[in-house]
């Protein structure tokens, strides 16, 4: 444990993890304050999505620390687990269960005791029905509760995933690419309900759509090959003349 | 027995049987020395012994033999020699150069040619020298080895003989070993039977062991020297039972390579999982069968051939038929692996059912050529032709396939769409011939496994069923997606089988195995060389 | 608390079902029994077995559909907890034997003064218990499955790759219990059964009772599975079929879950298997053929996987037709068996319960792949 952890509320130190011989994670070191909002841009290839899979425990790294709450090992968890800590994750391309309804979607990804068990026997309590209900107007689909989550269209289940993301309670978001495939008009109501997220949790997306990025009006960090080229505001690295070699080539 | 009936009966089996190694001198030069066996004294006798034996015929060792039996009696009238055997009151006499019968005579016309021990030593060194002289190093070496299971004193002085004479190294081995075990069971003084022992532990075979394990809780110094001699016997045959089961196990290992290979293509390559396959298998070796049947009626003189014959028509029959299942069943079901394996089920239990029908429900003959038939030994190993021929074809099926796949137009197209689908289909590649062909491939090279499994296995409609398994827990072993793999999975499952085997038995070997594979597959769920990363997850 | 979970558990087409098996579970036996043989609703004591052996078999297929419809988890092995089941049952029947068997032995069953044991095997012991044996008939599949899927789901072998090492289980269950030194019979199995419970096997009474029992623990099954596929937990099991990693990453330990099910269902599948034993009178190792469990796959396949009243009607059904073919056209069984395969997977993906369901209300429900297919075999090419 490092004292540079102390105080972070995600702490990547020197991370590297490498496929049959491809670095796809090179060195990279990343830390997010509590309550902190934070873009991740890069170009394909760069580690991003790598690194979403190193922080919730779906790929281990080959070395290097990662540290949830300057003190929890990460690398050392499952993905349930880490789940339950507290890190909420959503996929590039939608995922959601097809054959539960909106409702039951969000129903499942409500905090609640997770084991086998517990859920056995569960009982939705009145506090648990106004939740859902709550979420489900966030999210505005609470006129499709009862539909099948395969019944909607793109952008409805990227929204339901945020939905399921902000079920769970998260302290940290993962967002994967959240405007890819999404009309203009979608791209901008959800980078305001990501701003709106942030005021209560920390987040990191990862996006490419710079319209979306300048929107957001966060710290940005390049990734390319899997490490950090820079990091600062987006006018920042716009003019960081690495960055405009990688994006725009030589 | 004694060792003198032993070596008799076993002269008369080899000799016999090999005519062409012994020679034959003419009726005319044989009758007369026949005749002086009985014409005198025991002297007289003895001299007509050793000049029989000085013949080299192959009918001297019959005619010692039953001469050391007491079958041997002159006739009084002439005092013709001839072979009796009891008949009624009378004897049936024969003639014992001809063969002819010579028929009935009443007892009292007959009398016995007499033996005592002079005259039988006189016939074992004969028939020794007959046998460990022979010109035929093969047919030395096993006189040698009869003299040793018989172990019988009356035997060292044509030992010694043979011995001084003998150019052949492992023959002369032998022959020192059958002499010591000779001498062993003898009374000479203690010191030559310890060096006798260490003649017969050079030897090492297995006769050997069992020889000594008789002395080896004898007292002092010979009992010492055996239980010392067994051990080290016991140590080299475990390493010569070690090199027996290895080679079992390379057998083992490519008759599972052949039937797993083709479904390293359709599951590893396709990712489509063919419960159809032992079926394929199955039609492969029918097709041989059908193959064989028409030319033992049209064409028998071309019957060395029909497995050559087989192998285009076994690989077009399972690989059209695997065409066939693809087109009409597999392409609807692409992407969904447990539909397919269930789909694929119901494909096998109609090909079963179809094979029933038109072929029957018992097992059919297939016939092994010559050149695949009968066995060698290398050198405790003994190594049958058909064994070694499937290897051989199993490993010429497997470098072929790799170089179909790495070198030709197919090859090319078959990596390009098993790894992007869409991008092969964006540069032009019709992904549906390709699907067709690859599936037809993997389906005839299990046919081509059905031409080798037909020499080794009953050829019934139920063929393909014991191996499907197998088949699928070698690909899975190796690391689906991964030829290398399935050619070191199905090795390694072969040879694991089989030195299981003696300390296991036939049916826990594999049971433990099968755990074993079970247990392999929660650990690395992705085989032996599996491919990492994100690639493979996505 | 425990019945009104359950009870409340069944929607109206599940009501109709267990009211439907409680029926025949007085009924049936009362066409035996009461009914005489002349008149039209008299059931003989044949169609009476055979009828209670498709009940065992629906009670196995139910047990299927509950790992594969409703979690993704296609068992090709589980006919080995059915076997297990039948073979816990089976050493009972051959304990009550007793001195009645042919080499009159008190203790030992006539196979293994056959081949000249001295004593009873350790795990013979407390088999001439009922209690004891109705227990095992539940533990020991429920503890081979628990260990079985202990490994395999914590090391995430899914899909195909799960399937294939069931199959082997079970085949290596085939092997070994064929041999004799196993001590369950061998090849011969365990049969010649002379009562149960102090009642004798054969007699109509016995027999009826077995019906009933059979009946009524299809009935309990169908409680228990329905109960388990409307708590939050059947709805975890169908999000883990449908997105399996998903399902991880909003914090749910997606083995356990796995593990839960499938030790359930190996439980089920066990007491169908000792129900089964007791009514055709004989088990043996042919039980543990691959291929048999993979009939009972296709039973859940024909009936409408993902639906607890499927199984019940494919299992019914698939058997009647197996009954009557190879009665009339024994040739012609392994084409249809084979045709079924093909054409259920092919045409009918939810079976005929989709179908009738089509019927009904004029459209199916959307279908997904049962294995939530996030994954395909091979892609590692």
């Amino acid at each position: 444990m490092t004292d540079k952890a102390e105080g972070s509320l995600l702490y990547l130190d020197d991370v590297s993890v490498s496929f049959d011989g491809f670095r796809a994670i090179n060195r990279l070191s990343l830390v997010l304050e509590p309550g902190e909002m934070r873009a991740i841009i890069g170009p394909n290839g760069a580690g991003k999505t790598t690194m979403m899979d190193i922080i919730t425990g779906k790929t281990r790294p080959d070395t290097g620390d990662v540290l949830f709450d300057g003190s929890v090992d990460l690398t050392r968890l499952d993905e349930a687990a880490i789940a339950n800590l507290g890190i909420g994750r959503k996929f590039q391309k939608p995922t959601v269960f097809e054959s539960h309804s909106v409702e039951d979607n969000i129903a499942l990804a409500l905090k609640s005791r997770r084991g086998a068990f517990a859920a056995l026997f569960h009982r939705r309590s009145a506090a648990e029905q106004e939740r859902i209900d709550g979420l489900l107007s966030t999210i505005r689909l609470a006129d499709k509760r009862h539909l099948l989550a395969a019944r909607l269209s793109h952008g409805q289940k990227q929204w339901l995933e945020i939905g399921m993301l902000l079920a769970q309670e998260p302290r940290l978001l993962l967002v994967d690419e959240p405007a890819a495939g999404m009309t203009d008009a979608e791209t901008a109501e959800t980078a305001i309900l990501l701003k709106e997220i942030a005021k209560t949790q920390s987040v990191v997306v990862v996006e490419h759509d710079m319209t979306f990025v300048r929107a957001l009006g966060v710290k940005v960090t390049v990734l390319h090959e899997g490490s950090v080229l820079a990091e600062g505001s987006l006018d920042a690295v716009s003019a960081n003349p690495r960055v405009i070699e990688v994006y725009l080539g030589r | 027995m004694s060792f003198l009936r032993l070596l008799a009966i076993w002269a008369i089996l080899i000799l016999g049987l090999q005519p062409a190694l012994a020679d034959r001198i003419a009726d005319a030069d044989l009758a007369p020395r026949v005749a002086a066996l009985g014409s005198g004294g025991f002297d007289a006798a003895e001299q007509a012994i050793a000049d029989l034996a000085g013949t080299g015929d192959d009918r001297v060792p019959t005619i010692l033999d039953r001469l050391g039996e007491g079958e041997l009696m002159v006739r009084k009238t002439d005092g013709a020699v001839f072979f009796a055997e009891k008949a009624g009151k009378d004897f049936r006499l024969t003639d014992p150069v001809t063969g002819a019968d010579a028929g009935l005579a009443p007892k009292a016309t007959l009398e016995k040619v007499k033996v005592n021990n002079r005259i039988r030593r006189a016939i074992a060194s004969a028939v020794g020298a007959l046998t460990l002289m022979s010109s035929d190093p093969v047919v030395r070496r096993s006189a040698a080895e009869a003299v040793m299971k018989s172990a019988d004193a009356a035997a060292i002085p044509a030992l010694d003989k043979a011995i001084a004479a003998e150019t052949v190294a492992d023959v002369r081995a032998a022959m020192m070993a059958a002499r010591a075990t000779a001498l062993l069971a003898s009374d000479a003084p203690e010191a030559d039977k310890v060096a006798s022992i260490a003649a017969i532990a050079d030897f090492g075979s297995r006769d050997a062991l069992g020889f000594l394990s008789g002395y080896t809780t004898a007292d002092g110094a010979v009992g010492e020297a055996a239980r010392k001699a067994a051990a080290a016997i016991e140590s080299r045959l475990m390493l010569w039972d070690i090199g027996q089961n290895l080679w079992y196990g390379l057998s083992l290992g490519s008759v599972l390579l052949l039937a797993a290979i083709g479904l390293a293509i359709t599951f590893g390559v396709m990712g489509v999982i063919n419960m159809a396959h032992g079926e394929m298998v199955m039609l492969g070796a029918y097709a041989t069968f059908t193959v064989q049947e028409a030319i033992r009626t049209f064409w028998p003189d071309l019957f060395d051939y029909s497995l050559l014959i087989a192998l285009p028509a076994a690989f077009l029959t399972a690989a059209l038929a695997g065409i066939l299942i693809e087109r009409s069943i597999i392409r609807w079901l692409y992407g969904r692996p447990l539909e397919t394996l269930l789909a694929t089920w119901g494909v096998s239990l109609i090909l079963q059912q179809a094979v029933r029908s038109l072929y029957g429900a018992n097992n059919r003959e297939v016939g092994n050529p010559s050149w695949m038939s009968g066995s060698f030994a290398l050198g405790d190993i003994q190594v049958t032709w058909t064994r070694l021929w499937i290897i051989l074809f199993a490993l010429a099926v497997f470098l072929t396939l790799i170089a179909v796949l790495k070198r030709t137009r197919l090859g090319l197209e078959m990596r390009a769409v098993t790894q992007n689908r869409q991008m092969a289909a964006a540069v032009g590649i019709r992904t549906p011939l390709v699907d067709a062909l690859t599936f037809g491939l993997g389906s005839g090279i299990a046919g081509l496994a059905g031409v080798a499994l037909s020499q080794i296995d009953n050829v019934s409609p139920n063929l393909g069923r014991g191996y499907i398994i197998d088949s699928f827990m070698v690909v899975v072993f190796g690391g689906v997606g991964n030829l290398w793999g399935t050619l070191v999975g199905a090795l390694t499952l072969g040879v694991a089988n089989k030195l299981l085997e003696p300390y296991a038995g036939a049916v826990l070997g594999k049971i433990i195995l099968l755990v074993a594979i079970i247990l392999f597959i929660q650990k690395r769920p992705r085989g032996l060389f599996a491919l990492k990363g994100r690639a493979v997850e996505a | 608390m425990i019945t009104s979970f359950l009870i409340n558990s069944l929607d109206r087409r599940g009501r109709f079902v267990v009211g439907l098996l409680v029926l025949l579970a007085l009924l049936v036996p009362a066409g035996n029994l009461l009914v005489p043989e002349a008149n039209a609703f008299h059931v003989s004591t044949y169609q009476l077995t055979l009828c209670g052996k498709y009940l065992t078999y629906a009670l196995l297929a139910l047990s299927v559909d509950l790992v594969w419809g409703y979690c993704g988890i296609l068992s090709l092995g589980h006919g080995a907890f059915f076997a297990l089941g039948g073979y816990a049952m089976g050493m009972y029947l051959m304990r009550q034997i007793g001195a009645r068997g042919v080499y009159a032995d008190p203790v030992l069953p006539d196979f293994m003064v056959f081949l000249n044991w001295k004593e009873l095997p350790w795990f013979w012991h407390g088999f001439d218990m009922a209690w004891y044996a109705f227990l095992m008939v539940m533990l020991v599949p429920g503890v081979l499955a628990f260990l079985f899927g202990w490994l395999s789901f914590r090391s995430r072998v899914t899909g195909v790759y799960l399937s294939i090492i069931t199959q082997a289980l079970t085949y290596a269950l085939l092997l070994a219990f064929f041999r004799n030194d196993m001590g369950f019979g061998g090849n011969n199995g365990l049969t010649d059964f002379k009562d149960i419970l102090g009642f004798p096997i054969q007699a109509p009474g016995t027999r009826a009772a077995l019906f009933a029992a059979s009946a009524l623990m299809l009935a309990l099954g169908f409680v228990v599975a329905s109960a388990v596929v409307r708590s939050k937990l059947g709805k975890v099991l169908v999000a883990i079929r449908d997105a399996e990693s998903r399902t991880r990453f909003i914090g749910y330990r997606v083995e356990h879950y796995k593990l839960f099910v499938w030790t359930l269902s190996a439980v089920m599948a066990g007491i169908a298997g000792a129900l089964y034993v007791p009514q055709v009178g004989i088990i043996n190792p042919s039980e543990f053929d691959p291929a048999a469990s993979i009939e009972a796959v296709i039973w859940v396949a024909v009936g409408g996987r993902g639906t607890l009243i499927g199984p019940l009607i494919g299992a019914v059904a698939v058997n009647f037709g197996k009954t009557w073919f190879t009665g009339v056209l024994p040739e012609v069984w392994l084409y249809a068996l084979g045709a079924l395969f093909v054409v259920v997977t092919l045409f009918l993906p939810r079976g005929l319960v989709g179908l009738w369901d089509r019927a009904v209300t004029g459209r199916a429900k959307p279908v997904k792949d049962v294995d939530g297919s996030e994954r395909q075999a091979g892609e590692a090419a």
